[in-house]
């Protein structure tokens, strides 16, 4: 049937429980890791078959996972940690928490490769607050792992032995910044680190240490069972690999989480995938990847939803949580709205964030509220250009949407600033 | 004074981790599960356990939405006030909380009960607006189903009283 696609991470969704060990095997799970580990295929080998697939990282910036599990260099020190990023804070990202609830054993298998693969004996999968039920269906799971021979000590009789816990965040936005994140898995105060050392050399205790996010994981069992080729040919672009986990939200009729062949058409997953723009609704923008993206117009709704193509335009792919603002949404309150957020969230370790991020929000206030001056603009532009100064990726990603506001809506801020006031609320 | 149960349960809990003060925030976790929140004398005797100073372990308490510094009801309420709760319609459901609570955001119910708290986005989208009592998420908010939350919850703090 048309618009129907095979489906790998959410093959055993159900609608109210998470999969069971069982039912992952009779899916064909943990077959990679009786081949991989049971049969002691070369680590090496391993690597070189992610590479091959052309996987890229799902948890925002699409870095090719192969490279960063070869980038842990052979001379490194032992013990080494691989960490499951299952931090999703940005909003309008919610579909790591579907695959938690949908499949833990693919990420359990996924993540025990990836640690076979540059020699791992530990790992962390850092939760959020508000997915406390999904780290305790991971607990659960993992208990359940170990008890089968998948986990622990002496996997499937080998002398591998990895194991995981569940490491719980207190819950800032900053913590899924990966450096920032091995600090906040250390008890330290989460501030991004800027590289060098990198993490692969030294990263947890000055170890070597691998951050991926948790849907790149969950691919890795399925890559190696059935190949790279099988991977790339999952794309809907030539250029792409895989299948994608989008996350929409906002005024569509079904919002939810899907998995769609990489690069699939923003048309198609709105109209086909959420049944449409919500009732009344006519698409006017969104942001494809998360808050930390740019606005997108009608003008590209037919865009292919991959790294590839969003670049071309200047946008990001992200998180692939695209969040859909309709006719009524005043985007400049929805800006706001996402530099609230920023500014809240800044870990205030460095100034142009620290103090950046709540002058453009002031800014923005004003305009929203009819104190608007012309004058603000080219002010907003300059701050954004100056928050690029900062310590880590969060202050750019956060003047993403308002550089974007400015280049696509200037005409409704302008409104804003004459009118002294919201259009919308009048 | 920390009990000596909880006490011989968070010392369990450290020996397992790779360096003590990787477990702080689950130690914070497992004291407000008792008594709410963290007060000075907790946080000196917390700060023990995970071989940290008091102040290292002020700047991750103060740091963390879910780790309190000061007392919060039995329930912490914390709205999802990002933008797809803000676009479907979180600022009236606040408001309309808050006046059936009689509390604005970061006070306590003056029984006790419920403390109310704007938080960033909690990852349900999906099911906008949304909101997380403790830890638990409850999304699709009406006003009718707030009523029935607030409701069972209030009920339910009878039950572990009168324990």
């Amino acid at each position: 049937m048309a618009f129907e696609y095979p489906q790998v991470l959410f093959k055993n969704r159900k609608p109210d429980r998470a999969a069971t060990l069982e039912e992952y095997r009779q899916s064909g799970g943990y077959e990679a890791l009786q081949k991989f580990i049971g049969g002691a295929v070369s680590p090496g080998e391993v690597i070189k078959i992610v590479t091959e697939s052309g996987m890229l990282g799902r948890g925002g910036a699409g870095f090719p996972t192969g490279v960063k599990w070869a980038s842990v260099p052979g001379s490194g020190a032992f013990p080494r940690y691989l960490v499951a990023n299952a931090d999703e804070m940005e909003p309008g990202t919610f579909k790591d928490r579907v695959l938690m609830h949908a499949d833990p054993h693919c990420i359990i298998e996924g993540m025990t490769l990836a640690a076979y693969s540059f020699s791992a004996s530990k790992a962390f999968l850092f939760v959020r607050p508000s997915y406390e039920s999904g780290a305790v269906i991971l607990e659960r799971e993992l208990e359940n792992a170990r008890q089968a021979g998948f986990l622990g000590k002496n996997i499937l009789g080998t002398d591998f032995s990895f194991d995981i816990v569940v490491h719980r965040s207190g819950g800032r936005y900053i913590c899924g910044e990966a450096s920032a994140l091995l600090n906040a898995i250390m008890g330290k105060r989460p501030n991004p680190v800027k590289p060098p050392p990198y993490a692969t050399e030294k990263g947890l205790w000055e170890k070597p240490t691998v951050v991926n996010n948790v849907e790149t994981l969950a691919n890795v069992s399925h890559i190696l069972r059935n190949g790279p080729q099988w991977f790339k040919a999952l794309s809907a672009t030539p250029q792409g690999a895989g299948t994608k986990l989008y996350g929409i939200s906002g005024k569509v009729a079904r919002p939810g989480a899907v998995e769609l062949p990489i690069g699939t058409r923003l048309s198609e997953i709105i109209d086909v995938h959420c049944e449409g723009l919500a009732k009344g609704s006519t698409f006017k923008a969104c942001l494809p990847g998360g808050a930390s993206t740019r606005f997108m117009t009608a003008d590209h709704y037919d865009i292919p939803m991959d790294f590839e193509d969003l670049k071309k335009i200047g946008n990001r792919l992200g998180t692939a949580a695209i969040m859909v603002f309709d006719q009524n949404t005043c985007l400049v309150g929805a800006t706001l709205n996402l530099l609230e957020f920023f500014a809240r969230e800044s870990c205030g370790w460095c100034t142009p964030c620290r103090e950046g991020l709540p002058y453009m929000r002031e800014l923005l206030r004003r305009i929203e509220y009819g104190e608007g001056k012309e004058e603000y603009i080219p002010n907003l532009r300059m701050l954004c250009k100056q928050v690029w100064n900062s310590y880590c990726a969060l202050a750019p990603g956060a003047a993403e949407p308002v550089i974007s506001l400015l280049d696509f809506f200037e005409d409704e801020v302008r409104q804003h600033i004459s009118e002294k006031g919201c259009p919308f609320h009048a | 004074m920390l009990p000596d149960q909880l006490r011989s349960k968070l010392r369990e809990m450290i020996a397992g981790a790779e360096s003590p003060r990787e477990k702080a925030i689950d130690v914070m976790y497992a004291i407000q599960e008792l008594q709410g929140w963290m007060n000075d004398e907790a946080m000196v005797e917390a700060a023990q356990l995970l071989a940290m100073s008091p102040l290292e372990l002020e700047e991750l308490a103060t740091f963390y939405d879910y780790i309190y510094r000061s007392p919060v009801g039995k329930f912490v309420i914390k709205v999802c006030d990002s933008t797809v709760c803000w676009l479907e319609g979180q600022l009236r459901l606040t408001d309309y909380i808050s006046s059936r609570l009689g509390i604005g955001l970061g006070q306590t119910s003056a029984d006790g009960l419920f403390t109310l708290l704007p938080v960033c986005c909690i990852g349900y989208c999906d099911r906008a607006p949304a909101m997380v009592i403790n830890k638990r998420v409850y999304g699709n908010l009406t006003p009718e189903k707030i009523d029935r939350i607030l409701a069972q919850l209030a009920q339910k703090a009878d039950f572990s009283g009168s324990e």
